[in-house]
């Protein structure tokens, strides 16, 4: 007994490709500089700056939900400034999930890329400096290029990340159909209504995608070091 | 105007740089001094790599002073590090044209096909990946990307430190044709007397972060106050002209400006001049001329210093004629027994003397 998925688990889908795309760009933005400051930075408050980009490893999902859901409610910082921007509030909108989705991966991202650019090391830079580059084409020519494989693993982190995350979700974003109800709750819906099949269907469906993508990107990876090596 | 005029002071926990030296900017200047002594980080403050107190004054531009500071890349300089440190994702001819690229179209004084032909590039341009290169073509291929950006000083670490003998001697002889044709002047940091007494004009001599001699190779070598003198393999350098070759024996003949000398035969061109190097170890001395000896280089000169060197040793420098020097290094019985003193003329018997062009 075939099931298909039903209008409501396609809308499900498509909100969660476009939430962990979405997430990921932010990411790759945000990340990048900040990586490359983690990296390069000599000031004492650079390893407590470390230490809560780092925190959404450790931090139970639901507990940084909570706190992302008061910073942003009608008394938090966020929330109050969004207000008087005229921006309305974020919880249990499609926006409030991707400033939760950002904090949540965030490590995902930043890690990577800053394990890259410590690899680097000082030399390749200082070598383009005596070859006439300035600091930002140094960054462009040289940092960016070497660093390479840790954004290609950052990008696959930060996405797969998302595209899996519940607890954030459900205390952000809660189970609205078509603005906030991403394939996590989904799931979590149908095994509370015991509709299995559809539940497999969906969660099939995520390893498989999951799968798909992780190996085309290894090997997307594989043929890029090779022409570059 | 054609000098370098430095200035720079650092202090750090284990280490103080205090160093001064003015060098003309033309030919090779070697920053020379044992391991620690601050050559590598003098030469990082010249390219300003390291941002240090102090002035730096280069062929009459300010590059650094109590008001300025010239970014790196901002400076006309071309800069080899010790390991070729060639960009792992550019190709070889990417690399090379990596800085070319990055000056203005006027000022490509150099160019690619030059560049490839003076270093011996033709079969290396083609290739893929530098890492694939061998340790003495990565070197080249980082010389000529440093002299693409058509420099108005070439600032060298230690080029071939990292490199096995073969590459080494492989390598040389590309920084002697530089050096001939190339008018770049050029800071050769290094800690190999040998090195620099093949390349270099000028010796800037440093000792625990400090300048404690500065002048002409030749007579910086040639004093014996210095710890150059000192090294086991210390020495004179003497220029000299191919002069004409004895065929049957496979001699050729060196004249300088106060004699000449023999040595094994030599493949260049009468009229070249070379540089002869002969260490003080090979350098012996009779009061009388010797007969019947098997050595064929003897030279008169006049003894115009001694020096202690251990309980057991001397060193003697001995004029040549107006201007030439060698170093002999003597025992001190010998010394005594022949009665030598400052003033006396002496026979110089050389034994051995290394050609290094």
């Amino acid at each position: 007994m075939m099931t298909t998925l039903d209008p409501a688990d396609l809308q499900a889908v498509w909100l969660t490709l476009k939430l962990a795309s979405v997430t990921t760009c932010l990411l790759l933005l945000i990340a990048t500089p900040l990586a490359w400051w983690l990296a390069h930075s000599r000031k004492w408050y650079k390893g407590p700056v470390a230490a809560v980009v780092a925190l959404p490893l450790v931090l139970p999902p639901t507990v940084l939900g909570f706190y992302l859901l008061l910073l942003m409610g009608p008394h938090g910082m966020v929330g109050e400034l969004t207000t008087a921007l005229g921006l309305g509030r974020l919880p249990f909108t499609f926006y409030g999930l991707v400033i939760g989705s950002v904090v949540f991966s965030m490590p995902f991202a930043v890690q990577p890329i800053q394990n890259a650019f410590e690899a680097i090391g000082q030399r390749p830079l200082e070598v383009a400096a005596t070859l006439r580059a300035s600091r930002l084409d140094r960054f462009f020519s040289v940092a960016l290029p070497l660093a390479r494989p840790g954004f290609l693993t950052a990008i696959i982190l930060a996405f797969a990340h998302t595209v899996g995350e519940f607890g954030v979700v459900l205390m952000l974003g809660g189970n609205i159909d078509g603005e906030t109800r991403v394939l996590s709750v989904a799931i979590y819906n149908h095994v509370e209504a015991m509709e299995y099949n559809s539940a497999h269907l969906l969660a099939g469906g995520m390893v498989l995608f999951s799968f798909v993508v992780l190996l085309s990107l290894y090997l997307a990876g594989g043929k890029l070091s090779k022409v570059t090596k | 105007m054609n000098s370098i005029r430095a200035q720079f002071k650092m202090q750090l926990d284990s280490f103080s740089l205090d160093a001064t030296f003015d060098a003309p900017a033309t030919g090779v200047t070697a920053l020379f001094g044992p391991s620690g002594s601050g050559k590598t980080t003098l030469l990082r403050c010249i390219a300003g790599l390291e941002r240090v107190q102090g002035s730096l004054h280069v062929n009459g531009e300010t590059w650094q002073d109590d008001k300025t500071f010239v970014p790196v890349h901002k400076r006309p300089l071309g800069y080899v590090f010790q390991e070729a440190s060639l960009f792992p994702h550019l190709s070889v001819r990417a690399n090379l044209e990596y800085g070319y690229k990055r000056i203005a179209p006027g000022e490509r004084k150099v160019q690619l096909e030059q560049v490839v032909e003076w270093l011996g590039l033709s079969h290396l341009i083609e290739r893929g990946d530098p890492m694939q290169l061998s340790g003495g073509e990565r070197q080249r291929v980082a010389i000529g990307r440093a002299l693409l950006t058509s420099p108005r000083i070439l600032l060298m670490d230690e080029p071939l430190s990292a490199l096995d003998t073969n590459s080494k001697q492989e390598i040389l002889p590309y920084l002697e044709r530089l050096h001939r044709e190339l008018n770049i002047p050029v800071l050769y940091v290094s800690h190999a007397m040998e090195e620099v007494a093949r390349l270099a004009d000028h010796l800037v001599l440093l000792e625990k972060g400090r300048v404690i001699a500065s002048g002409s190779l030749h007579e910086t070598l040639a004093r014996l106050d210095l710890p150059t003198a000192h090294f086991d393999d210390a020495g004179a350098v003497i220029e000299a002209a191919v002069a004409g070759h004895d065929e049957p024996y496979h001699l050729t003949r060196l004249d300088f400006s106060e004699g000449a000398l023999w040595v094994g035969k030599v493949e260049q061109p009468l009229g070249t001049t070379v540089r002869a190097r002969i260490l003080a170890r090979d350098v012996s001395v009779a009061t009388q001329m010797p007969q019947a000896t098997s050595i064929s280089n003897i030279l008169s000169g006049m003894i115009t210093e001694i020096r202690d060197e251990g309980p057991d040793k001397l060193m003697l420098r001995i004029k040549i004629g107006e201007s030439q020097v060698l170093l002999s290094r003597i025992t001190r019985r010998s010394h005594d027994q022949l009665g030598l003193f400052v003033g006396r003329e002496v026979f110089a018997q050389v034994k051995s003397v290394a050609l290094m062009a």
